[in-house]
């Protein structure tokens, strides 16, 4: 017992180090600006990509429109900070919250399809939601909202990538991921299984959202400026191709998937348009390679908990699918 | 009521244009149960062969056509050799992830090959205008929808009665059976790919006539919207891909009419999503019944 505290107390330090180390290269301007708003980027676009695997990696579902609720995450806290001057952490807080609220909404009537129907409603929500931010006068319409405080700085980013990453772990672990993962393999044995797998199912895409409009409100902030074409398919592309470039099913995979794209597409920068072209490329031969992605659904040692213990808590818990 | 008819024959262009498309979304799948990122941009591949078929062969407009079709049933089938063809045993999402990098790379390098810019259309018809009821309609509207209309009546005929349309519903019903039966996979796949990529090639030269620009990301919004018409009619299913091309491109064309035209798109897909709500299937496809 006193070992695995110590492992975590190991993990807990190490994180923090790195934040505070990153943090001071970055004040100091050892790393210039410019690559710290990349690794801000990186951090926004693994919130994104982890958020997205629970519902299509853990979950089994084939969600294509998660840009949607990044914008309305960006959008909401948006107003919060440029129309009722609230302190950035309620933004962002209040961003995620209705961001989830809205994706239990949108889910009631989504998943009453499944598969490749599902996709298109997913992606028929993006184009709505995008559609209405562009008719709404309100927030700028096409033109978007403008002067947004700059408040993401690398620490928020940081410490929100970490706690979100901490907490879907946590939760696929959990008995809340034994559900997903049950309704994944067989969604009519998961039934037989007493689970409600409409509610469990919705529990994942507000929780998938919630982390969504966390991201979207980071990243509004961080550029300061946000309008409604940002956030059509062609981002909600970006985050399919990050995270099956990682490999579905493992957060390990999404740090990696969107650590990597990102971090190619600004060392080809220099390639001018030919950049457009080698990334999707490179994508095209890791995926003939390892059609699972870079990790498949593995994950490294340290992310598992460990089995014995794991194996206990099951026999003792019926699932929890309330 | 002049007014109603123009409208009606800008949705049935525009309907039959996105049908054309969806016939390749829904035959792949049918086939394969892959949904073919890529098809939108072998549409837009298509609008360039027939650019520079025309500009530097100067052919008329049925050479145009047919070189063209052809060009791109070789995209096609190239696609699918190099990209498709090594993952068939791998998982579907696998497949989808590597047909939307194609999608990207043909864009992109497109792109970076031929410039961003818009190009017009060179004018393979002279365009003239009737009267009727009181609407004005030109030769233009009605070979896009005379073409459609017989090319999808061609589709059928060739599903419906050759021994390669039999091949291809034995595939989609049974692959393990059809290899029994003799036939091989490979050239069902192949000409599935063929077929749909001439098709969209077909769609790519009639948007290029009827709306006289193309540039290399003209594909990505008409993709979406012709995999939401196969999808609206139920995938897999060849009528399906018609009814749900023209519904589409009479929602649109008079969401457009009565309402501000900025909220087209959001009504497009507001009815898409309560006729998904209706028939989860799609409005011609059959209940799915999973078992064990």
């Amino acid at each position: 017992m006193s070992k695995s505290r110590s492992k975590r107390l190991g993990f807990w330090l190490v994180i923090l180090a790195l934040g505070v180390g990153m943090e001071a290269l970055g004040q100091f301007e050892i790393i210039d600006g410019y690559v710290m708003q990349v690794i801000e980027l990186i951090g926004i676009n693994i919130i994104l990509v982890a958020s997205l695997n629970l519902i299509n990696g853990f979950l089994g579902e084939f969600a294509i429109g998660h840009a949607g609720f990044m914008a309305l995450g960006a959008y909401i806290s948006a107003i919060g900070t440029v129309k009722f001057h609230l302190p950035f952490v309620v933004a962002l807080l209040v961003g995620g919250l209705l961001t989830a609220g809205v994706a239990y909404l949108i889910g009631i009537p989504a998943f009453k399809t499944f598969g490749d129907y599902l996709a298109v409603i997913t992606l028929g929500f993006n184009m709505i939601i995008v559609n209405l931010l562009n008719n709404i006068e309100y927030v700028g319409g096409p033109r978007g909202m403008v002067g947004l405080p700059k408040s993401t700085n690398f620490l928020w980013v940081f410490a929100t990538t970490i706690l979100t990453l901490v907490i879907l772990r946590n939760l696929v672990y959990s008995n809340y991921g034994r559900v997903w993962i049950a309704i994944r393999e067989n969604v009519i044995a998961a039934e037989m299984m007493g689970i409600n797998v409409n509610r469990a199912k919705l529990k994942a895409f507000a929780i998938a959202g919630f982390f969504a409009g966390l991201a979207g409100a980071l990243w509004g902030h961080m550029l300061q400026y946000i309008n409604p074409s940002s956030f059509t398919y062609l981002k909600s592309t970006d985050m399919l191709v990050m995270l099956y470039l990682g490999g579905l099913g493992s957060l390990t995979g999404s740090v990696l998937g969107a650590t990597l794209m990102t971090g190619l597409l600004e060392v080809l920068r220099d390639f001018g348009v030919w950049r457009m072209v080698i990334s999707p490329l490179i994508l095209l031969i890791i995926m003939l390679t390892r059609p699972l992605g870079l990790l498949g659904n593995r994950e490294p040692r340290f992310v598992v908990p460990k089995e014995p213990k794991a194996a206990e808590e099951v026999s003792h818990n019926v699932p929890a699918a309330r | 009521m002049s007014y109603f008819i123009q409208q009606l024959l800008n949705a049935l262009q525009l309907g039959s244009i996105y049908a054309l498309i969806a016939l390749g979304y829904t035959m792949v799948y049918g086939v394969l149960g892959l949904i073919n990122f890529a098809h939108g941009d072998i549409f837009m591949a298509g609008a360039f062969f027939g650019f520079f078929i025309a500009v530097m062969l100067k052919l008329s407009l049925i050479p145009t056509l047919l070189l063209a079709m052809f060009l791109a049933a070789v995209l096609g089938i190239a696609i699918e050799r190099v990209a498709y063809r090594p993952l068939r045993k791998a998982p579907r999402m696998s497949l989808i992830i590597t047909a939307l990098g194609v999608s990207l790379f043909l864009e992109n390098f497109t792109r970076a090959t031929l410039g961003g810019q818009q190009r017009s259309f060179p004018k393979l018809l002279n365009v003239q205008e009737f009267a009727l009821g009181g609407a004005t309609v030109t030769n233009l509207q009605i070979l896009i929808i005379v073409v459609s209309l017989v090319l999808m009546l061609l589709l059928r005929y060739v599903v419906q009665k050759t021994m390669i349309g039999k091949a291809m519903r034995a595939v989609s019903d049974n692959k393990e059976v059809l290899a029994l039966m003799g036939i091989s996979l490979d050239t069902v796949v192949m000409a599935t790919f063929g077929i749909g990529s001439a098709l969209a090639a077909t769609a790519g030269i009639l948007v290029g006539m009827a709306y006289p620009v193309i540039d290399p990301y003209m594909g990505i919004a008409v993709g979406w919207k012709a995999f939401i018409a196969a999808v609206l009619g139920g995938i897999g299913l060849i009528d399906g891909a018609l009814v749900g091309g023209l519904i589409l491109g009479f929602v649109e064309i008079f969401a457009a009419a009565l309402l501000p035209s900025t909220y087209r798109d959001g009504i497009a897909f507001a009815i898409l999503i309560i006729v998904l709500l209706l028939k989860p299937t799609g409005l011609l496809g059959r209940p799915v019944v999973k078992k064990v």
